[in-house]
């Protein structure tokens, strides 16, 4: 009977992840957090900048893990909320003269709006038709950025300079410091409310939509609400990783935020392990490292040494990071019993 | 009137190429569930192979059946050597995979014959087709290849045995083993005739576009646009969706004002997507009703 069963019921888009297994132990999550706020004081300032941007990148990984691995909903159209983010703050500072910090909760507001309303059509769409409408979201942002009409706020083309903030209060450090710690504050931040989300009332919306639909309806879950509100609040986050971005990098222009950008961000999520917060980090160093490390090995052969890479990594582990942490944690626990 | 009826020629014409396409990634799809991220890219390849065996002094229509073959058996070696392994992984996996696969042909590619454009012969000439002056030869023959190629797929489906199990391996699997029908092989059957589909959809648009690593970026992306508006279960869907979205990319370009080379395909995605809101499983496709 069962094998019948097998071919009709067809497998869940995402593998289902306990809500309870999203996150690291308390120990865990202090060691890193303390490495995290020493290192910068060993380092030279590019390496800052590095970890700044592993920082960023692991914000956008975590929105779209909680789009993905959270409601179930596939995105490869997260560069264009990113795109916003990075356009909103720019514009804000450059035309406005707004302080940096305060176009943060700017952007993440214009990115939810923008992300809940491109959730209404999307309701309709699911699984690879999901996928090409977000594709599509994803292509024609650097071609809307670059209008005519726009062109005044936006730079066109050539894009827009951002100045980098200086540490307040005479804090003696340098703008690449201080802006990664400011990052660093942010990012624990919005994970902390990651992690609630997915602990709440919603989350447990979030998850029985990804496990399934109709089910999930049949108990009274609003399905078309939760759907979107999961598409805004990955695009409030992904906008506000964007704004950080443009704010470390010191530029915005169409060509940054293309599809490239939103594949990466797949990648991450997928090395990182689907629906594991902690190991958006990880993925995110995955795509920042990793095709340095690619090019370094062969110049002329980085992409197919890249793609080698990938490869090994998801034969290895297919959950990703994720795999490695309940490996970790199995081996951990026999030691003990021992 | 003319401009307009030269538009949609030449929309049929790109059409054709986005069909062969649209036709490789639904091979796919009914095989294994996946959309082939890596199809345009193994297609620039075998475009690659074909071009060098022509270097070389081979016919063109010898080369044409080489190129054939070797798509036909690397397609199937792609599966069993870096898909099968993957088969119980995440569907997500799966998706990373292909992008991996992208990533190394197109970087092979551009090592062994770097990254300048070159010439791609054709077989049908660039005269204008029976003295039109609409369309040439060599599109007259692109669409006339698409139409042999699904006419051929649809005897092979409808009337080989070979074909009828092939549909039942990839409608219900288990039942297909139970009655005999080696599944893992028409997976790795399904790989090799969308990898020699794909091989002719790159000899046939090389022409056009020209012969380059990064040459079926923008054609895949039309294909997989088309094989969605068609139907992804359905190959007539998807040369239909083929045509369809080949006349509108022209016809925008033409009559929309503002829209240049940049937006068109924006714009042609934004159809696609609107008529995908209307019928979810495409203009042909099959509703798959799922049990609770």
């Amino acid at each position: 009977m069962s094998a019948v069963e097998d071919v009709v019921t067809e497998a869940p888009a995402v593998e289902a992840v306990p809500k309870r297994a999203m996150t690291l132990g308390t120990g865990t999550s202090l060691v890193v957090l303390a490495a995290l706020l020493i290192a910068p004081v060993f380092v030279k300032n590019f390496i800052i900048f590095q970890m700044t941007m592993l920082l960023i990148y692991g914000l956008a990984v975590l929105a779209l893990n909680i789009l993905t691995g959270g409601s179930g909903q596939f995105s490869l159209g997260q560069s264009a909320f990113y795109a916003v983010g990075a356009y909103t703050t720019a514009v804000l500072m450059e035309h406005f003269n707004v302080n940096y910090a305060l176009t943060l909760p700017i952007a993440g507001v214009v990115c939810f709006a923008f992300g809940f309303l491109f959730g209404q059509p999307a309701l309709r769409l699911s699984g690879v038709y999901l996928a090409l409408a977000t594709f599509a979201l994803a292509t024609a942002m650097p071609q809307l950025l670059k209008l005519n009409f726009l062109e005044h706020w936006t730079g066109g083309v050539q894009g827009l300079v951002v100045t980098k903030p200086d540490a307040p209060f005479g804090l003696p450090m340098s703008q690449d410091m201080w802006l990664y710690y400011f990052t660093l504050v942010v990012t624990i931040a919005i994970y902390i409310f990651a992690v609630n989300l997915l602990r709440s009332r919603s989350g447990r919306a979030f998850m029985a939509i990804r496990d399934n639909e109709i089910a999930a309806s049949a108990m009274g879950v609003d399905v078309a609400l939760y759907k979107t509100l999961a598409f805004g609040v990955s695009a409030a986050i992904t906008g506000i990783a964007g704004s950080l971005g443009a704010i470390a990098v010191q530029f915005v222009a169409p060509d940054s935020y293309t599809i490239t950008l939103a594949i990466s961000l797949f990648l991450g999520m997928v090395v990182g392990g689907v629906g594991w917060l902690p190991g958006s980090i990880v993925g995110a160093a995955f795509i920042i490292f990793v095709p340095n490390i690619a090019e370094g090995i062969s110049k002329g052969l980085s992409g197919a040494v890249f793609g080698v890479l990938l490869f090994l990594v998801i034969y290895l582990v297919p959950h990703g990071a994720r795999q490695v942490a309940i490996l970790g944690q199995q081996l951990a626990g026999k030691l003990r019993k021992n | 009137m003319e401009l307009f009826t030269n538009q949609v020629l030449a929309g049929i014409a790109t059409g054709a190429i986005y069909a062969c396409m649209a036709l490789a990634v639904v091979m796919i799809y009914q095989a294994i569930d996946h959309l082939n991220f890596a199809q345009g890219e193994m297609a620039m390849f075998s475009t690659f192979i074909s071009w060098q065996l022509m270097q070389w002094g081979v016919p063109y229509w010898g080369a044409f059946l080489i190129t054939l073959i070797f798509s036909f058996i690397g397609g199937i070696a792609i599966e069993r050597i870096l898909f099968k392994p993957l088969a119980k992984a995440p569907v997500l996996t799966n998706v990373a995979g292909f992008i991996a696969l992208f990533a190394i042909i197109n970087s092979s590619a551009g090592l062994i014959w770097d990254f300048t454009i070159k010439q791609y012969p054709t077989p049908f000439g660039s005269a204008p087709f029976l003295g039109s002056q609409l369309i040439s030869t060599h599109q007259a023959g692109m669409i006339g290849v698409t139409v042999l190629l699904l006419l051929g797929l649809y005897f092979f489906f409808q009337y080989t045995r070979i074909g009828l199990a092939m549909r039942a391996a990839a409608s219900v699997p288990e039942s297909a083993r139970l009655v005999g029908i080696n599944t893992s092989w028409m997976i790795a059957l399904g790989w090799g005739m969308a990898s020699a589909i794909g091989s002719i959809a790159g000899m046939l648009i090389a022409p056009v576009v020209f012969l380059e690593p990064n040459m079926m970026g923008g054609v895949l992306i039309y294909g997989f646009a088309a094989a969605v508006l068609g139907g992804l279960t359905s190959p007539f869907g998807a040369v239909v969706g083929g045509f369809l979205v080949g006349v509108f990319e022209n016809l925008a370009g033409t009559y929309i004002p503002g829209v240049g080379n940049e937006l068109k395909l924006p714009i042609a995605l934004a159809l696609i997507i609107s008529v995908l809101v209307v019928k979810p499983a495409g203009l042909f496709g099959r509703h798959i009703v799922k049990r609770v």
